[in-house]
Order: C-alpha cells, then sequence, then structure tokens
C-alpha cells in the first residue's frame, strides 16, 4: 500500500443555475491572454448537448482516454508509445480550433471613433486570429440553455447510447448544466502522452501540472486528453491546463472557480488513495465496473493502518486530519451520492458530481403531483428513464443503478427534511429506505444545503517547510505570453500581491504569504511608524486603520 | 588557393560550427520557455497532414543519407564490399526518393504557410529567413544531385566534399579539396553552413529534443513540490541566489 493524497473536488449539480461565474473569474486569473483566447480551464455546458469542444466525448472521433487491450493491458486509445512518435509530425488526433470556436473580439473603436452619419455605427466582430471580419457561427457555449440543440444534440454521444429516443421538443425535454474543469486523474492519459515528459502529477497533492519549461509542443497531451482540457497555447506554443490554482490550494483557500461559485455548490478536500492500486482497478474489465474499482483504490482516512502507513511516507498530521474531515471523502465514500465523470475513459478522475435530481424534480411537480414526497420521488426515479439513463451515460458507463441510488439518497434528503422544517414528526422510514439514517441525512443535509464555507472547503496548507523555503525567485510561469505573465513584481509592474520590490517572485504559497505580510495592516512591520508620530502610508493598502494615523481616541467620560 | 577559399572553406564553417554549439547551450539554458517546435496544427490541418510527415521523414532519410556520405570513408565501405557503383547506385536512387518526398513536403508546407492566412500571420521574421536558407539548401542540393549524378556522368563528392568536411573536424582543414566542387554543391554546402549558423535563433531547435526517452519511461509522471524541477521552479538568477552555507550549497 503506497498512501497518497489527492486534492479532489465534488460539484453538487442540483444547485448550478448555469450563471457561467466560475468559467469568467477563471478566465480572467488564467487565460485572458493571446494565445489562449479560446482555451476555457473552467467552462459550464449545458445537457444534453455537444460540449466544448465540440463532441469531446466522442472518443471514436478523437481517440482520448485509455483502453484495455486484448491482452487485458490499459493502453492509450491513440496507440502505443512508438505509433504516438510516428505520429509526432501531425497529430490525427487533434482538434483544431474551430473545434473550440476561433476567437474575436469587437471593432469596439468604431463606436466611438465613427464619423457622424445617417446610421448608427456597429462593433463588428473580428477574428482575433486573423483580424478580419468574421462571422460568429460557433463559441464555447453556442448551446446554453438547449439553444440551436433541435440542430447540434443529435450529435451528443451519450444520447446516442441511449435505447430510448429523446425528444428535442422544448415542453418535452430535460435539462441541466454541467461545470468541468480538469480531472486531475489518478491515471492521467495527458501525462501518460506527454513525449517530453512535461507534464506530471504532484506527489504532494495529486494535481496534474505542465511545466512550461519542459514542454515541447508535441501536442499529445491535447488529444490524449478524453475530457479536452488540455489546451494548446497558439502563441508560445506549449499545453496549458487547469492548475486547480495551486497557488491558492497551497495556502488553503479554495480555487478561483469554487470561491466565486454563487451557487455554492463545490467542494474541496482531500482523498486518500492507494497509489500501487490505480493500475490494476483501471484495468479492470468491464467498464461498468470502473466506478467501483476507483472508489476501492480510496482509503479510509480513520483507518489506523492508513495512517501508520500514511505517516510513513511523511505526511503530515494535519494532511491526514484534513483527509477525516474532507466533504469529498463523505460524500464519495460515506454518502456515496457522488459520481465520476465518465469512468470509462479509464483515467480514474478526481473532479466528482452529485448527479442533479432536479429533472425527475420537475417532471413530477410539472405533472401536479406532490415533488418533495418520498414515495412519489422514488417511483418516479424509477419511472423516468430518460433523464436517469442519461446520466449513467455521464457518471457511471450506463449502469443506471449507482444513479438510481445516488437520486433516491437525494429524494430521501428532501423529503425528510421538509417535515423537520414544517415541524412535523420526521419519518424514519424514508433514511431507512435508502440505507441511512437520520442522522446521517441531516449531516449530509447541512453539508449539501447548508454547505458552510469551511465544510466546503477543506484545504490543509502545503508544507513550507519541507519544500525549499522561498528560495523560488523567479517563476516560469511568468514568461511573456506564459500563464504567470505580470504576475507578482514582474519586471517591477504591480501583480496581483501589490507592488513589490526586488526580484520578481514566484505564485508560491510562501511568497503569498510574505507579500500579504508585507502590504496589510495587521502586519506590525508594515505600516508602524519608523519615526515615532510618523506613518508610512506607502505600505498601507487602504484597509483599516493603520496604528497611529489618527491621534489616540480621548477615554469615554474624560473632558475632550 | 586564394583568401576566399580559406575564407569560405575553413573560417566560415568553424564560425559556424561554432555559434551552432555555444548557440545551443545558450539558448537551452536561458530559454528553454521558448524551445518549441511551435506548431501550427491548431490553425490548419488539411495540408499540414500530407505536408508535415512528407517533410519530416524525408529529411530524416536526407540526414541518414548525409551521414553515411560524409562522415563514412569511402574505404571502409569498399572494406564491407560496398563498391563505388553500388554506392551511387544506392545514394542516388534512395536519395532522389528521400528528395522527392522532402521537396514536396517543403512545397505544402510552404504554400500553407504563405496562403493560409492564420498561418502567415505568426510566422516570425526568424521563421522567414530560415525557410529561404532551408530551402535553398534543400533546393540546391537537388539541382546538384538532378545535374550531376542524374543526367551528369556522376560526381565523386566522397573523394572531395566528405574528406574536406572530415578535416574540418580532424583540426586540419584542407580547402584546396573544396575548389574544383561543381557550382551548386558548393552553394548547396555554403547554404547549409548558413543554415547551422542560424539554427540555434531559430525554431529549428525543437530537432535536438526528439522524445525518444518516451519509449522508455514509465507513464505516469510524478514530480514533488520540493523537486526544484517542479511547479514554477526555475533555478534562481545568477547573483540572486539565496545565502547560504556552502555545504548546502554542495550538496544542491
Amino acid at each position: 500500500m503506497r498512501v497518497m493524497a489527492q486534492m479532489s473536488m465534488i460539484m453538487n449539480l442540483d444547485k448550478c443555475i448555469g450563471c457561467h461565474t466560475c468559467s469568467v473569474t477563471c478566465k480572467q486569473v488564467w487565460t485572458n491572454r493571446t494565445g489562449v483566447e479560446y482555451a476555457w480551464f473552467n467552462n459550464v455546458e449545458t445537457r444534453p448537448g455537444i460540449g466544448y469542444p465540440r463532441e469531446y466525448e466522442n472518443q471514436e472521433k478523437w481517440k482520448g482516454g485509455w483502453v484495455r487491450n486484448k491482452r487485458g493491458r490499459l493502453q492509450l486509445k491513440a496507440g502505443g508509445r512508438l505509433k504516438k512518435l510516428s505520429q509526432i509530425f501531425n497529430n490525427p488526433n487533434l482538434p483544431q480550433i474551430d473545434d473550440y470556436y476561433e476567437p474575436w473580439t469587437y471593432d469596439y473603436d468604431m463606436l466611438t471613433t465613427a464619423p457622424a452619419g445617417t446610421q448608427s455605427p456597429v462593433a463588428r466582430p473580428k477574428s482575433l486570429l486573423t483580424g478580419q471580419n468574421m462571422d460568429i457561427k460557433w463559441s464555447g457555449n453556442w448551446d446554453d440553455n438547449l439553444g440551436g440543440s433541435q440542430e447540434t444534440a443529435a450529435l451528443d454521444p451519450i444520447l446516442a447510447t441511449m435505447s430510448e429516443h429523446v425528444k428535442m421538443e422544448f415542453e418535452e425535454t430535460f435539462m441541466f448544466y454541467l461545470p468541468r474543469i480538469c480531472e486531475h486523474c489518478l491515471n492521467p492519459a495527458c501525462v501518460a502522452a506527454c513525449p517530453s515528459g512535461a507534464m506530471y502529477k504532484r506527489e504532494e497533492d495529486g494535481i496534474v501540472l505542465v511545466d512550461e519549461d519542459g514542454c515541447r509542443g508535441w501536442r499529445m497531451c491535447v488529444s490524449a486528453c478524453p475530457y479536452k482540457k488540455v489546451y494548446f497555447n497558439h502563441k508560445t506554443g506549449k499545453a496549458e491546463k487547469c492548475t486547480l490554482c495551486y497557488p491558492l490550494i497551497e495556502q488553503g483557500k479554495p480555487t478561483i472557480c469554487s470561491e466565486t461559485c454563487v451557487g455554492r455548490l463545490r467542494y474541496l478536500g482531500l482523498m486518500l488513495y492507494d497509489a500501487d492500486a490505480v493500475l490494476a482497478a483501471a484495468s479492470i474489465e468491464n467498464d461498468q465496473d470502473l466506478l467501483d474499482a476507483q472508489r476501492a483504490c480510496f482509503l479510509d482516512p480513520f483507518d489506523p493502518a492508513v495512517i501508520a502507513a500514511a505517516k510513513a511516507e511523511g505526511m503530515a498530521d494535519d494532511w491526514i486530519e484534513a483527509a477525516q474531515n474532507s466533504p469529498i471523502y463523505k460524500l464519495i465514500s460515506e454518502y456515496e451520492i457522488a459520481l465520476p465523470l465518465h469512468p470509462e475513459y479509464r483515467t480514474m478522475p478526481m473532479v466528482w458530481y452529485i448527479p442533479p435530481l432536479s429533472p425527475v424534480v420537475d417532471v413530477v411537480s410539472n405533472s401536479g403531483s406532490d415533488g418533495e414526497d418520498a414515495r412519489t420521488l422514488f417511483a418516479a426515479i424509477d419511472k423516468l428513464r430518460i433523464p436517469v439513463e442519461y446520466l449513467a451515460g455521464l457518471f457511471s458507463a450506463g449502469d443506471v443503478v449507482p444513479v438510481e441510488l445516488s437520486l433516491r439518497k437525494l429524494a430521501a434528503m428532501r423529503a425528510y427534511m421538509r417535515d423537520i422544517n414544517l415541524g412535523n414528526e420526521p419519518d424514519e422510514r424514508i433514511p431507512n429506505a435508502v440505507g441511512m439514517t437520520g442522522e446521517t441525512i441531516t449531516a449530509m443535509y447541512r453539508l449539501l444545503a447548508i454547505a458552510k464555507y469551511e465544510d466546503r472547503y477543506v484545504i490543509p496548507k502545503a508544507h513550507v517547510e519541507t519544500a525549499r523555503e522561498l528560495e523560488e525567485l523567479g517563476c516560469s510561469l511568468d514568461t511573456d505570453g506564459g500563464p504567470g505573465m505580470g504576475g507578482p513584481g514582474a519586471a517591477g509592474h504591480s501583480g496581483p500581491f501589490g507592488n513589490t520590490v526586488g526580484m520578481p517572485l514566484g505564485a508560491t504559497v510562501d511568497n503569498y504569504n510574505e507579500m500579504t505580510g508585507r502590504s496589510g495592516t495587521n502586519s506590525s512591520s508594515a505600516t508602524a511608524p519608523t519615526t515615532p508620530g510618523r506613518i508610512n502610508l506607502l505600505n498601507w493598502n487602504g484597509g483599516g486603520v493603520p496604528e497611529g494615523m489618527f491621534p489616540p481616541v480621548a477615554d469615554a467620560g474624560s473632558p475632550a | 588557393m586564394t583568401a576566399w577559399d580559406f575564407l569560405l572553406w575553413v573560417a566560415f564553417p568553424y564560425a559556424a560550427t561554432g555559434v551552432f554549439v555555444v548557440g545551443h547551450l545558450l539558448r537551452y539554458r536561458y530559454d528553454q520557455f521558448g524551445w518549441t517546435s511551435r506548431s501550427s496544427q491548431t490553425y490548419e490541418n488539411r495540408l499540414l497532414r500530407w505536408g508535415s510527415p512528407m517533410f519530416h521523414y524525408g529529411i530524416l532519410m536526407v540526414i541518414g543519407g548525409h551521414i553515411v556520405g560524409l562522415f563514412i570513408p569511402k574505404e571502409w565501405l569498399e572494406f564491407f564490399g560496398v563498391t563505388e557503383h553500388m554506392y551511387h547506385l544506392g545514394a542516388t536512387w534512395l536519395g532522389s526518393f528521400a528528395a522527392a518526398l522532402t521537396v514536396t513536403g517543403l512545397a505544402i508546407l510552404i504554400y500553407r504557410r504563405r496562403l493560409t492566412k492564420r498561418v502567415l500571420l505568426v510566422t516570425t521574421v526568424m521563421d522567414k529567413v530560415m525557410y529561404v536558407f532551408l530551402a535553398g539548401t534543400i533546393a540546391f542540393g537537388t539541382t546538384a544531385t538532378v545535374l550531376y549524378q542524374i543526367f551528369g556522368g556522376g560526381y565523386d563528392y566522397r573523394g572531395s566534399i566528405s574528406p574536406w568536411i572530415r578535416s574540418l573536424y580532424s583540426l586540419q582543414p584542407d580547402p584546396a579539396l573544396m575548389s574544383d566542387v561543381p557550382f551548386f554543391f558548393q552553394l548547396h554546402v555554403l547554404t547549409a553552413t548558413t543554415l547551422f549558423l542560424l539554427w540555434p535563433f531559430t525554431r529549428l531547435v525543437h530537432v535536438f529534443s526528439a522524445p525518444l526517452g518516451y519509449l522508455v519511461r514509465p507513464y505516469v509522471v510524478y514530480r514533488s513540490r520540493d523537486n526544484p524541477r517542479g511547479a514554477g521552479s526555475r533555478a534562481p538568477r545568477r547573483g540572486w541566489e539565496k545565502s547560504e552555507r556552502p555545504v548546502q550549497r554542495a550538496r544542491r
């Protein structure tokens, strides 16, 4: 047993309203640069729909992820090592930029500089690739809210696998939102496909990253990722991907997408897993057994044997404690309501989802029945094959049982908690019907519905005392065009951490704390007067009132 | 032997070799981020799908042929029973095939680069300079082969050009060997030398990161935060190292 920790995310799809705040804030932080205008490390898709890039789930077309070969061994779907290398001059499975969309801007200048005339000036769309006028025909979110789905939804690979025909007529369809980031897989196909060995999984927290200095632009990772979450920066010629905001995670703070999620539907925490068991689990024969195989890789953080093994691996006590308090562990292993996205790709993804009950509730409510009654909901879950089969196509390789189980637990929670909220006697038969108790279902309700910040995000800080302390002067991401371009103190410019003096600092936990300490009012050294009676406003960040700015307030009662 | 001979066949090749070696070392040391093939496949693939593999496989064969022709002395091959006639036939036919592949591929690539707007706009000045010398080298080499080897009587460059190159790298340069070489071979050698001079400053550096290690490394790569090659951990710039005890410095 080799215990490793994985920083993982779970999204509660019932609460996603499709507002795209996560996508926008992520873009502002990570991909607002030339070369990755078209890239969305976080995107929100309407399902049923064809997603972004178009039809990315159709692995017969894109050859992403792994397959089990005839000898029972795992192999990249696009082929073995020699085949990959032979295709290095032209990757036949690489999506074109038009499969994402051609990035554009608008000719805003025209609105203010156009000469006076009879027509109102318009800002025409201009391609960011050619600079010419363009007709916008597709973008990352073209089928939002089923817009135009009558034409495009037929390309949704999940619909193609379903036994029943799904009508796309507006009145009869169903929909929900699926926010997606990099899955930070336990068995990442992108890492396995990188010819240069520049992609890696971090030992400490399992975050999958690209070493921008080592990347040589062979583009194999882009096509190998079945979720299409590695992007090719067409300006720098390097691969870029979701970093799980590791500079924030390292200081115990949630990612940008989680922090800004208005629905508060994202959970972050550790999962302990047995790294030695991953390969065997990912190589299991039947696609539908992959979910259970992956669950079996996870380790119980309360098991003394696991704790001892984790300590033997050098895991710190606060990390083990964080793993015990992890909302991820509760949702995946205790309540068993979270499910992985497309386990059949055999990458062992680590961003899981709580499937949405709302398509079922909507149908029940629209038919005039009680959408919060346990029996009605249970019956509806059994009867409404279409949403359940669709969800199974996404989250359990087509096996409806885990999806039904998860939905029944959500339905039971609704019904049980309604009685409590209305002051009725809680009906213990409802949780018992889904194998839970009133106590656990109340705890689950607190985690899902109340969803306190500190319950959603249990993120232990990275241990800097084990890292090379504050030695990181300069950051490989800071290069012109790189993701950290214009980062903290780049070439004397002001960065997100405020103006700095001296050398540019890397975006790491140690530096962040150092910088905030320097500019905050709570630090005595920052604004404390060097000369009595003076105050150094240059180091004041505008928050709070620095000591010494005003004369001390006279004691109450004493004459002014 | 004139001063020109000395300049062209001794000084220039040595200068180019020096720039080639030192340029690569410096670029590798200071510009890892810029060390990439800078693929434009995401912009356009219809032409690239044919042009790129044709060019690359062709040029690899061409390089192989040049190594055999230039660096393996005639006598060695004859020792193994490869006669001048056999060599000539092999080099001409295999070489012509490789050249056809390379030239067609390069023609497609240049056509694509010029006429696809998206690709043209990301082409740098250095790319264009490089294309001129790359295409020139290949064009003159092909012309020489067609003129002298296929339609001419066959020129034995293994008696002049090859010993000249070996004389350079054994540090006993003999420019006289190159004086009477046919014109297009001379031109080919000069453009190639210029290309080597430019090489470290172009995207051609990607040749030296051919990822052969991929064949033997484990599929999933793990790295630690502590690892100096971990995230964002470029080594400190010179003069900005943290002050530390000599013992620690030695250990790292």
